[in-house]
C-alpha cells in the first residue's frame, strides 16, 4: 500500500503526464518530499517556504488540509491525496 | 490540432444566457462557473454555477470543497473543464492582472462577461469575451454563440 496522489494538469509536466502518482510518508509534508525525489520540481508548485501556495489545495481523503493542519496532517497507507489549482481572479 | 491554438469558442444560447443570467443576478459581486464537456471534445455542454466564495465585487474564488465536488465529479462522468467564467462588475470583459497570475487550467476558455455601468439591469445581451490565459499570455478568441439546433444566430 502507498499514499495514492492525484496531480492537476498543469503539474503533469513533473509526472510525464500521470494523473496519479505513489507516495509515503506519515504527513502530507513529508509525502510531498518523497514525491519530489521522482518528480523534482513539483514540491515548490505547492508549497512555498513552511506553507501551502495560497492558491493551491491540498485535499487529504476529500479534506482540505487548510482544516486539518496543513503540511502537518496525518496521512497513511491507502490515503488519496488530491491537489487541485484554486480557480480564482479578480 | 495544438493543445492551446487560439480559436473558436462555440457556445449554445441557452448556456450562454444562462451565465448572462447569473452574472446579472450576484452583480454587484463577481459571478463565476464553469461549462463542462466530454473529455477531449472542447465543446461545453453543462453549465455549473458556483459559488464565490470571495463574495466580492473585484475578487472571485471557488469554494474549495464545491471545488473538489467539481473535479469528482467531472472524473465520474469523463468530462472536463471546457469554459471557466466569470464576471467583471465594474471593468471590461477582459483578463485583469489577477485573472492572469491566477489561471491554472491551460486547457480552458477563459469568459469573461461584463456588468459594468448598469447592463446588470438591463435586458440588452450582455457582450461575453474569450481567452486562452497560458503561462501568462493571454490570447483573445472569436466566440460563435449557436441555437440549439446548431444554427449560428450571431456573435
Amino acid at each position: 500500500m502507498a499514499i495514492e496522489v492525484k496531480v492537476p494538469t498543469i503539474l503533469r509536466t513533473y509526472t510525464a503526464g500521470e494523473k496519479a502518482v505513489s507516495g509515503a510518508g506519515g504527513t502530507l509534508g513529508e509525502v510531498l518530499d518523497d514525491l519530489e525525489t521522482r518528480h523534482a520540481g513539483i514540491k515548490g508548485r505547492v508549497v512555498d517556504g513552511e506553507d501551502l501556495r495560497r492558491f493551491v489545495n491540498v485535499y487529504v481523503n476529500d479534506e482540505d488540509v487548510r482544516f486539518t493542519g496543513g503540511l502537518g496532517t496525518d496521512v497513511k497507507d491507502g490515503d488519496t491525496v488530491v491537489i487541485l489549482p484554486a480557480v480564482a481572479g479578480g | 490540432m495544438p493543445p492551446y491554438a487560439a480559436g473558436v469558442l462555440t457556445l449554445d444560447q441557452a448556456i450562454y444566457a444562462a451565465i448572462v443570467a447569473h452574472a446579472r443576478r450576484d452583480h454587484p459581486d463577481e459571478a463565476c462557473g464553469v461549462v463542462a464537456g466530454p473529455a477531449g471534445s472542447d465543446r461545453p455542454q453543462r453549465f455549473i454555477p458556483m459559488l464565490n466564495a470571495a463574495m466580492s465585487p473585484t475578487f472571485y474564488e471557488f469554494d474549495s470543497t464545491e471545488l473538489l465536488r467539481l473535479y469528482q465529479d467531472l472524473d465520474a462522468h469523463d468530462e472536463e473543464l471546457v469554459v471557466i467564467y466569470h464576471s467583471h462588475t465594474a471593468t471590461e470583459a477582459y483578463p485583469s492582472r489577477t485573472d492572469i497570475t491566477l489561471a491554472q487550467e491551460p486547457g480552458a476558455h477563459y469568459v469573461l462577461v461584463s456588468t459594468r455601468d448598469g447592463a446588470h439591469r438591463g435586458a440588452e445581451p450582455l457582450p461575453l469575451r474569450s481567452y486562452r490565459i497560458v503561462d501568462g499570455e493571454v490570447r483573445e478568441e472569436d466566440v460563435c454563440i449557436v441555437a440549439s439546433d446548431d444554427t449560428a444566430v450571431g456573435e
